[in-house]
């Protein structure tokens, strides 16, 4: 398949500009006679569905939780970037774009990201209109902190709790429009399928979660925003029930994934304690502004941290990279920590944690300036480990966080299969290989707010205003694959649970797909993982019934569907067999250990084709073209 | 890898509530909870009794939980008579075992209020909260074309309380834990935040009396100012803000163009 970016012909910074004033619009008026679905209520679909409403489209939103307030970009705690260069530091709408794309290294689109760059600061003046309460200085304006890969304070933040206080900013907006009956919002709803006929999508099948009942929608857009695929690994940083069904399904209809094996894993979270463990709890990146990564210089040292004297201490990030220090990149942060614990220098219980530790700025700062800026993530952590991290040093690891890859897109965030558009972590346009801290926040914004209502409406003025419906056989059937589909994992009635197969399939993926990953392994992986979804397929046993709320029954779907996306993130891992950002091939590394791309070779998305049951998957690539930028050695040195 | 060895497991009595769906009866069913590590989260307890019961060919406990982590507001247990449990401040998913010692009997209920009618088991159905956000815990600004976000400074320590109102998570331990099921500190908290910042004043009387309105719509109590909703709330969300919500009502009530 040809894969056509889309980005506009020009200079890199006018490219968004004259695309905007090319593109062709819909009239006030006929806005209203197109609908438009919204599948996910998080930071872009809640964004999406109220900009698009205010604009006169009649929309109807969908979400799997009791509330769209509850999405889980409510839980991201640190930030959000944006090149406002308030704090006088250099910082410019140019250097923001470089340092996402350097980032990223060099695996996303210029075009795209120098327009994330460029409507920034546009989102921080509509959240603050909206009233969220983000961090000020005394004179009244707006307090900037840094974050990992960036030499300049360009995040803005609201204590640990920036991801709520946006995303209940883009819920206010959204309910306003449910007030106002522009919105029809669906939630305990899950989307099952999309429904594409004629060549373009139709709408989506749904599950009522609390009855069970099977639904169609009919609609001239589908947008997906319905989060990343982190989950797979089973533990993660992600909600319980964040899942890929939505883009996965979205997948099998026609929609290519691209770049799959891009996962992106954050240095500091909670170290797993037991095998009960159901999640793993994320410690922000702003805390690496102040707090000191270290480990004992010797193998094997069990001593209270406090005992050991500084000169017996490590402070590797310090001693690697001077320049950035403690606030390299995500992946260079995982990968340094992953190294001391295999070299025997991990420390508490397990051997798989490193010291995080605030006793230095406790002193410089005192105790009231680190409850301000910090307090609730030390309250988090001391409730979850029951330890004071105010008198002993945090203990963190890297876990999966963030997933790079999703739903391929062209520049107007449409997936190959026409009318239907993904916005957000599900898809995979801005972030190349590796995502900067408070970056997700910027991109999932961006796309609801600023991106989508324009480019949503030169797809629909192309379309015509003929109205739609759930008439079409495409529709009946995707609902009698679903309700077979139930009835066939219902009927299973074998020994092991849902859980148990999730569980397996995370250990799977996170040894051979996860910090490191080299060509035996993923070999190895892909072996295993088939023999799991068989076994899946025979043994697995889902109680209750289908008309009822039933969450092993919603569980075993998503299961079902990470079976088989977790083997294309390991067909994707083995082609490519360079390291870039987070994908980091054990065969392909400078002598310092640092990922080594292959530009020669790799300088492309990987998007996956569809090819039907049983069948493998085709590798389409599209060219990145890098006009602006010069590629180089991603240095943090 | 398991726990440091030091460490004991735990054997409890489990009273939980069970309940097939809105229109029927419900009742409490004992179950046995054993090996419990003092390091597993209470929803953790739950996922492995869960497993326990499907093993055995039973249908699992339904509850509702997403982010384990205290922010997202789904979890919403009712544990022995209290909201969210035996500690302050912190929600369900953040309660650990070793709150609790071998040997101990737990009760576990859903949220108790008319205005959250059971779902099943454990769930409750908490969209009035939905509809009173609906009716007006907004700005009403559109997409684009807002002022440069430094041209609204606000002092620091408004922003501080405002901010320490929005912290709300909206899971609904306040009504459960009030004798009247009252929903006045969720509304407050959003009122408060609004009615505090700049943004907000344009529809200041606006907005509280249609918030207030629509939450005498619902099922909801009266509030007789016990605290309880405060105690419990795990944001710390305090009484003071509902002070400021009847402050902002009778001030838009004597004003008001809707009387």
């Amino acid at each position: 398949m040809k894969l056509e970016s889309k980005v506009p012909e020009g200079p890199l910074a006018e490219k968004w500009t004259h695309h905007k004033a090319t593109m062709k619009l819909v009239n006030p008026a006929n806005k209203r006679k197109y609908e438009i679905i919204v599948v996910g209520t998080g930071l872009a679909g809640a964004s999406a569905a109220s900009s698009l409403a205010e604009l006169g489209y009649r929309v109807k939103a969908f979400c799997i939780q009791d509330s769209p307030r509850r999405a889980h970009s409510i839980a991201a705690q640190g930030g959000i970037n944006a090149a406002k260069n308030y704090p006088n530091d250099g910082d410019s709408v140019w250097r923001l774009f470089y340092d996402t794309i350097k980032g990223g290294d060099y695996r996303a689109r210029e075009g795209n990201v120098h327009r994330l760059a460029e409507v920034s600061s546009s989102i921080i003046d509509q959240c603050v209109a909206q009233g969220v309460p983000f961090a000020r200085e005394y004179g009244g304006l707006l307090d900037n902190r840094s974050f990992g890969g960036a030499q300049v304070s360009r995040t803005f933040y609201a204590r640990g709790q920036t991801g709520q206080q946006l995303l209940l900013g883009a819920y206010s907006a959204l309910c306003r429009q449910i007030g106002l009956g522009t919105v029809k919002m669906y939630p305990r709803m899950e989307m099952l399928d999309l429904v594409v006929a004629d060549g373009a999508a139709r709408g989506i099948v749904t599950r009522d979660l609390t009855t069970g009942k099977i639904e169609s929608h009919a609609a001239h857009a589908v947008l997906l925003c319905t989060g990343g695929y982190g989950n797979v690994f089973f533990l993660s940083t992600n909600a319980q029930n964040s899942n890929a069904t939505a883009v996965w399904r979205a997948h099998k209809r026609g929609a290519l994934f691209a770049n799959p094996c891009f996962t992106q894993i954050h240095p500091t979270c909670i170290p797993v304690s037991g095998d009960h463990q159901s999640k793993l709890t994320l410690m922000s990146e702003s805390l690496r502004n102040d707090g000191r990564v270290w480990v004992p210089k010797k193998v094997g040292d069990t001593r209270n941290p406090n005992e050991i004297p500084e000169d017996e201490r490590d402070y590797y990030l310090e001693r690697k990279y001077p320049s950035f220090g403690n606030l390299v990149p995500r992946d260079v942060a995982s990968r340094n920590a992953k190294e001391e614990c295999d070299a025997g220098k991990g420390v508490g219980a397990s051997g798989k944690a490193v010291y995080l530790d605030f006793a230095e700025p406790l002193k410089r700062l005192g105790k009231n300036a680190i409850v301000e800026k910090y307090g609730n993530l030390f309250d988090m952590y001391k409730q979850i480990t029951g330890e004071n991290p105010y008198t002993v040093p945090m203990r963190i690891y890297p876990a999966i966080h963030y997933t790079m890859g999703g739903l391929w897109v062209d520049y107007n965030l449409m997936t190959t299969v026409p009318g239907c558009f993904a916005l957000g972590e599900a898809n995979f346009s801005d972030h190349g290989a590796n995502r900067l801290g408070a970056s997700a926040l910027m991109q999932g914004l961006a796309d609801g707010y600023f991106i989508i209502p324009y480019t949503i409406g030169n797809y629909l003025a192309n379309l015509g205003m003929a109205p739609v419906n759930a008439k079409h056989p495409a529709f009946a059937e995707a609902e009698k694959n679903i309700a077979e589909s139930e009835k066939q994992l219902l009927g299973i009635n074998g020994k092991q649970t849902v859980t148990h197969f999730h569980r397996e399939l995370g250990k799977i993926l996170w040894e051979y797909c996860g910090m490191a990953r080299n060509e035996t392994g993923l070999k190895k992986a892909k072996t295993l993982i088939p023999q799991l979804r068989e076994e899946f397929w025979k043994n697995v046993n889902v109680p209750g019934e289908d008309a009822d709320l039933n969450q092993s029954l919603e569980r075993a779907g998503r299961v079902a569907d990470f079976l088989e996306l977790g083997e294309l993130m390991v067909d994707d891992a083995l082609q490519r067999t360079e390291s870039c950002g987070c994908h980091f091939r054990e065969e392909s590394q400078t002598p310092e250990h640092e990922a080594l791309r292959d530009d020669d070779h790799f300088a492309h998305a990987a998007a996956w084709e569809y090819a039907g049951a049983g069948k493998p998957e085709i590798r389409n690539t599209e060219e990145l073209n890098f006009e602006f930028v010069k590629l180089s050695q991603r240095s943090y040195k | 890898m398991s726990a440091p060895l030091q460490q004991k497991t735990m054997n409890l009595k489990l009273k939980i509530w069970r309940q097939k769906n809105s229109s029927l009866p419900g009742k409490l069913v004992d179950y046995d909870a054993r090996d419990v590590s003092p390091d597993m989260s209470f929803l953790e307890m739950f996922d492995v009794l869960n497993e326990r019961l499907i093993r055995e060919g039973e249908e699992p406990i339904a509850f509702d939980h997403d982010c384990r982590e205290g922010i997202c507001g789904m979890c919403s247990m009712y544990i022995n008579g209290r909201a969210h449990g035996p500690l302050g401040g912190v929600t369900t998913c953040q309660l650990h075992m070793r709150s609790f010692k071998d040997g101990d009997t737990i009760v576990v209920e859903p949220w108790r209020a008319k205005a959250f009618p059971v779902v099943k088991d454990l769930v409750v159905d908490r969209g009035a909260f939905d509809r009173i956000m609906h009716a007006g815990g907004f700005v009403s600004v559109k997409t684009g074309g807002v002022p440069d976000a430094n041209c609204i400074p606000i002092s620091k320590p408004i922003a501080d309380i405002a901010m320490d109102a929005a912290a709300c998570i909206g899971c609904g331990a306040c009504v459960a834990a009030c004798k009247n099921a009252s929903a006045m500190l969720f509304v407050s908290a959003k009122v408060s935040q609004l009615a505090l910042l700049p943004q907000g004043q344009v529809e200041r009387k606006d907005r509280v009396e249609k918030m207030v309105a629509q939450m005498n719509a619902e099922a909801f109590g009266g509030c007789t100012n016990t605290g309880a909703c405060s105690a419990e709330c795990p944001k710390l969300i305090g009484q003071e803000h509902i002070a400021r919500l009847n402050r902002e009502y009778i001030k838009a009530k004597v004003g008001s163009h809707t009387v």
